[in-house]
C-alpha cells in the first residue's frame, strides 16, 4: 500500500508540473463561484439563458460559435429552452439556404437543425471588419484559453486606463488581464446594456459571469453528463476494487500456508 | 517457447491442440512459474497491455468519425465531441489514454532500472522494450498532430524540421516528410496513416517482448535466479492474475478521475484554437512525457547536436546492458547504486520540469546540469560503479532470508514484499 | 476447512465476477452507441420540397435522409387506375385512398423493398416502377405487383405545409 501512496505522489508531481507549465501568465484572475466545478457540478440554466441572450445580443455582432446548432438550446444539460423556444430562437435569424431549383442561392428562417448564424462570411470578412483582428469562434474559446472561464470573467471586467507610459495606438485598449494588456476588442459591457427577461439586475459582473457560464457550456456540452456518469464510475470502480483486493487475499493465503 | 508437455484432456482438444497448439500456449500462459516475491511495480507490464488495448479500441472508435483533411479534422473532432453519441468519453479517454500509457511506462522502466532487469538474459527483453518505446513516442507526437490545433500544428513543424539538422539531405528530407513546402495536408493524411498502423507494430513487439521474457522468466525483487517451478514460484494464474487485476484497478481509478474531471489538464490550451499557419503560439511545449528530451534538445546551442543530444539520451537506454557493469541486479543489495538511481530519478524530474519553461536564464543552466548529469549517470557512474561498489550479501534464494532470518537489509526488504502480498 | 467458509468464499468470487461483467458491458455499450446515427443527423429529419412546379404525369426525386423520395403528381387516368384495383390482387394489400390521402399526390420512398435500390420510373408491366436490380414490378400507387420484392414501397409521413409545399418526415 505504501507503494501505492508513491504512485499517487508521482502523478501528483507531474500533474502539478504540466498545470504549472500551463499557467504562462501570473496575473491573479478575479474568483467567483462556478456551479459546474466539483464533482457534481452542474450549470445554472437560468444563468445559461441569460448568458446566451448577452451572446445574442453583444458578442454575436463580431464573434461567430460556429459548432453550435439551434438544437442544442434545448438539449439537457444545456440551457434547456423548451423546444418551441428554441424554434422561435431559431427563425428568428435569416440562414442562408441553397441553391435552389433555379441554383440560386436564398434565406429562410432559421429551423433547429441549422448552426448558429455567422456575423461574417469568412474570416477575412472578419479581420476586414474589425481593424485587421480577427475576433474568435467562441465555441470552444473557454478550453482555448490557458486560464478557462477565470480568465474570461476576468478579461470582461479587465478594462481600466493605461498606466503611465503606456501608449495605444488607435483601436487598441487596456486590459489588465490580457495576455500583454493589449486588446483589440473595446469594452463591451456596461450596467444595464441588456434587459434580462427574468428580472436580474445586468451588471458588468452578473453579465461577465452569465456570458462565461454559456461559453463553458458552449464548449463543454456535455459536462453534467460527464460528471455523472464519472462519479458512477469512480464508485463502481471503487466497488471492484475492493472486491478484488478481498478476493486476492483468499487466493494469496493459499500458499502462505504451504510456505 | 515452453519445454513441459500439456495435452489437452478432451478429445476434440486433443485433435484441435495436435493441428494448432493454442491449448498448449494457454497453459503455459496460466501455468507460467512467476517468482511470488514480485511487488507491485511489477503490475505495470499488464497495465501497459491495457493501455495499449484501450487506446487501440477506443483509437478505432475515433478513426470511423475523424477526418484527415486540413480543412475537416478540427471540425470533425468537435463533431465527434458534440453530437457522437458517448463521443466525448471515447476522445477523452484516448486523448489521456496517451498520458496514462506513458506514465505506466516511465514506472515500467524505473522499476526495470532499480532492479536491474536489463542485464544478462534479459537484454533481447529490454532492447524489444526500448524500440516500444520509441514507437510510442512516434504514435503518441503524430496522434498529437491529427486534431489539427496550434499546438498539433506547431508542433509537428518543429519536431519534422528537427531532421533539418542532418547536414546536406536534411532540407529534403524535411520537404520529403511533409510532402509540400510546410506542414499541410499531405503531412496531416501521412501522419494520420502511421498513427493508425504504429500501434498494431508495438502490438506485434509486444507479443515479442513477452515471449523474451518467458525464456528466461521474470526477475524478481531479490534479483537471483531462482528455479522453476518451484516453492519460489507461483502459476501465473490466478496468483498473479488477480493482483495484476487489483493494480490495474486502482490505476483505472486515476484514469478514470482524468477522463471525467480534469480531462484538458494534460493537455495544452492552444490546441483548441484551429491550426494557423500564419501564427505561432507564445510558448510551444510538447506533451508532459516528452518533456525531458526536449529540455535535452533545448540545452545544447547547436542545432545538429542538440538533436544527436536528444536521440543520444534515448539510445543509449538500449546499450544500458552493456555499460552496467555490476554483477548484481537489485539495487536492494546495491547501496551506492540505489542514491545514484534516486538521484537520476530526480534529474529526469529536474528536467520534465525545466523543458515545460522557457530556455532561458536560471532555467537553460539548470537544463545543461541535468543534460550532463544524465550522461554522467549513464557513461560514467555505472561503468564505474561495478568496479568500485561494495554489495551487500545476496540471499540464496528468494524463500531463504525469510526462513533463515538471517538480520540483513534484504530480510527487511523481502518481508516486506512478502507483507504485500 | 468447515463448509460455510468454503460457501463465503465462493459468494466472494461470483460477486466479483458478476460486478466486473457489469463494468464490462458497460463499458462496452458506449463503444456500440457510438456507431448508431448521431445528434447532427437525427437532427435532419424533416425537409421541404416545393411541388408548384410539378404538372401532372411528371415525378420529383428529392433527398430525404439520404434516400430518394418519389414525389408524383398524377393524373385522372392513374388515380382511377390506382383506385380500381381490387385488393384480393396484391400481394401487399393496401387501398390506394390509405397511401395516397391527396389522390392527387403520391409520396413516396424511392427505395424497392426488395434489397434496397431504386425503381425507374414509368416502367414495368404495371405502368408504374420497374426495379432494374431483380425485376420487381410496382402500379401506379407503389404496390408490388410482380418480382421478388416483399412488400409496396414505403409512405414516408408528410404533410402540406401549403398548397405548394411538402414537409417530409
Amino acid at each position: 500500500m505504501k507503494k501505492l501512496l508513491r504512485i499517487f505522489f508521482l502523478l501528483i508531481l507531474i500533474t502539478g508540473i504540466q498545470s504549472n507549465s500551463n499557467a504562462a501568465e501570473k496575473v491573479e484572475y478575479l474568483k467567483t463561484d462556478w456551479s459546474f466545478k466539483g464533482l457534481f457540478g452542474k450549470f445554472d440554466r437560468a444563468a445559461l439563458q441569460r448568458g446566451y441572450q448577452v451572446y445574442t445580443e453583444v458578442c454575436s455582432s463580431c464573434h461567430s460559435m460556429k459548432y453550435l446548432s439551434y438544437r442544442n438550446l434545448a438539449e439537457k444539460g444545456g440551457p434547456e429552452f423548451t423546444e418551441d423556444q428554441a424554434k422561435v430562437i431559431a427563425a428568428s435569424f435569416e440562414v442562408k439556404d441553397g441553391p435552389n431549383a433555379d441554383g440560386d442561392m436564398f434565406t429562410r428562417p432559421g429551423k433547429l437543425s441549422d448552426k448558429f448564424v455567422m456575423p461574417y462570411e469568412n474570416v477575412k470578412a472578419a479581420q476586414a471588419a474589425n481593424g485587421g483582428a480577427y475576433p474568435p469562434d467562441m465555441s470552444v474559446l473557454v478550453k482555448a484559453r490557458g486560464g478557462g472561464v477565470d480568465y474570461i470573467y476576468s478579461l470582461l471586467q479587465g478594462y481600466e486606463d493605461p498606466p503611465v507610459g503606456v501608449t495605444l495606438d488607435d483601436g487598441v485598449y487596456y486590459n489588465k488581464y490580457m495576455y500583454g494588456n493589449k486588446i483589440k476588442m473595446s469594452n463591451q459591457l456596461s450596467d444595464g446594456l441588456v434587459e434580462y427577461s427574468d428580472g436580474t439586475n445586468a451588471t458588468v459582473e452578473q453579465m461577465s459571469k452569465d456570458v462565461t457560464t454559456f461559453l463553458m457550456w458552449a464548449a463543454e456540452p456535455h459536462l453534467e453528463a460527464r460528471h455523472q456518469m464519472g462519479f458512477k464510475a469512480i464508485i463502481y470502480l471503487i466497488i471492484l476494487t475492493v472486491l478484488v483486493y478481498f478476493s486476492m487475499k483468499r487466493i494469496w493465503s493459499r500458499i502462505k500456508t504451504e510456505v | 517457447m515452453s519445454d513441459h508437455q500439456y495435452t489437452p484432456e478432451s478429445k476434440f482438444g486433443k485433435w484441435f491442440n495436435d493441428r494448432l497448439p493454442l491449448l498448449t500456449l494457454a497453459n503455459h500462459l496460466t501455468d507460467y512459474p512467476t517468482p511470488k516475491n514480485l511487488n507491485y511495480w511489477w503490475t505495470f507490464g499488464g497495465i501497459l497491455t491495457f493501455c495499449l488495448i484501450t487506446q487501440i479500441v477506443t483509437g478505432l472508435v475515433l478513426a470511423m468519425h475523424y477526418i484527415a483533411h486540413a480543412d475537416m479534422a478540427f471540425d470533425s473532432v468537435e463533431h465527434i465531441m458534440r453530437d457522437v453519441n458517448y463521443g466525448w468519453l471515447i476522445r477523452y479517454i484516448h486523448a489521456n489514454g496517451a498520458s496514462m500509457f506513458f506514465l505506466a511506462v516511465y514506472i515500467h522502466i524505473f522499476r526495470s532500472l532499480f532492479y536491474g532487469s536489463y542485464k544478462a538474459p534479459r537484454e533481447i527483453i529490454w532492447i524489444i522494450g526500448i524500440i516500444i518505446y520509441l514507437l510510442m513516442m512516434a504514435a503518441a507526437f503524430m496522434g498529437y498532430v491529427l486534431p489539427w490545433g496550434q499546438m498539433s500544428f506547431w508542433g509537428a513543424t518543429v519536431i519534422t524540421n528537427l531532421f533539418s539538422a542532418i547536414p546536406l539531405v536534411g532540407e529534403g528530407i524535411v520537404t520529403w516528410l511533409w510532402g509540400g513546402y510546410s506542414v499541410d495536408n499531405p503531412t496531416l493524411t501521412r501522419f494520420f496513416t502511421l498513427h493508425y498502423l504504429i500501434p498494431f507494430l508495438i502490438l506485434g513487439l509486444v507479443v515479442l517482448h513477452i515471449w523474451a521474457l518467458h525464456v528466461p522468466g521474470n526477475n524478481n525483487p531479490v534479483g537471483i535466479d531462482i528455479k522453476k517451478p518451484s516453492k519460489d514460484t507461483v502459476p501465473f494464474h490466478p496468483y498473479i492474475v488477480i493482483k495484476d487485476g487489483f493494480a490495474l484497478l486502482m490505476f483505472m481509478i486515476v484514469f478514470a478521475f482524468f477522463v471525467f474531471y480534469t480531462p484538458n489538464i494534460l493537455g495544452h490550451a492552444d490546441n483548441y484554437i484551429e491550426a494557423d499557419p500564419l501564427v505561432t503560439p507564445a510558448h510551444i511545449v510538447p506533451e508532459w512525457y516528452l518533456l525531458p528530451f526536449y529540455a535535452i534538445l533545448r540545452s545544447v546551442p547547436d542545432k545538429l547536436l542538440g538533436v544527436v543530444a536528444m536521440l543520444s539520451a534515448i539510445f543509449i537506454l538500449a546499450v544500458l546492458p552493456w555499460l552496467d557493469t555490476s554483477k548484481i541486479r537489485s539495487a536492494v543489495f546495491r547501496p551506492l547504486y540505489r542514491q545514484f538511481y534516486w538521484i537520476l530519478v530526480a534529474d529526469v524530474l529536474i528536467l520534465g520540469y525545466v523543458g515545460a519553461m522557457p530556455a532561458e536564464g536560471l532555467y537553460l543552466l539548470i537544463a545543461r546540469v541535468a543534460t550532463a548529469y544524465y550522461f554522467l549517470h549513464f557513461l560514467v557512474i555505472l561503468p564505474v560503479l561495478g568496479f568500485k561498489e561494495k554489495t551487500l550479501p545476496i540471499p540464496l534464494s528468494i524463500t531463504e532470508p525469510v526462513l533463515g532470518g538471517s538480520p540483513n537489509l534484504a530480510t527487511a526488504k523481502n518481508k516486506e514484499s512478502l507483507k504485500i502480498k | 476447512m468447515s463448509e460455510k467458509k468454503t460457501n463465503r468464499r465462493d459468494f466472494l468470487f461470483t460477486a466479483t465476477y458478476a460486478v466486473g461483467a457489469v463494468g464490462v458491458g458497460a463499458t462496452i455499450w458506449p463503444m456500440i452507441d457510438q456507431m448508431n446515427p448521431d445528434a447532427s443527423v437525427k437532427a435532419l429529419a424533416s425537409t421541404e420540397v416545393d411541388v408548384s412546379a410539378v404538372n401532372p404525369g411528371k415525378t420529383i426525386t428529392v433527398l430525404w435522409r439520404g434516400k430518394p423520395v418519389f414525389i408524383r403528381r398524377r393524373t385522372q387516368d392513374e388515380i382511377s387506375e390506382a383506385r380500381s384495383v381490387k385488393l384480393e390482387e396484391l400481394k401487399h394489400p393496401e387501398s390506394d385512398e390509405d397511401r395516397a390521402k391527396n389522390p392527387e399526390w403520391l409520396v413516396m420512398l424511392g427505395v424497392c423493398t426488395h434489397l434496397g435500390c431504386v425503381p425507374l420510373d414509368q416502367k414495368g408491366d404495371y405502368n408504374g416502377w420497374f426495379c432494374p436490380c431483380h425485376g420487381s414490378h410496382y402500379d401506379i400507387s407503389g404496390r408490388i405487383r410482380k418480382g421478388p420484392a416483399p412488400t409496396n414501397m414505403e409512405i414516408p409521413k408528410y404533410e402540406f405545409v401549403n398548397a405548394n409545399t411538402i414537409k417530409i418526415g
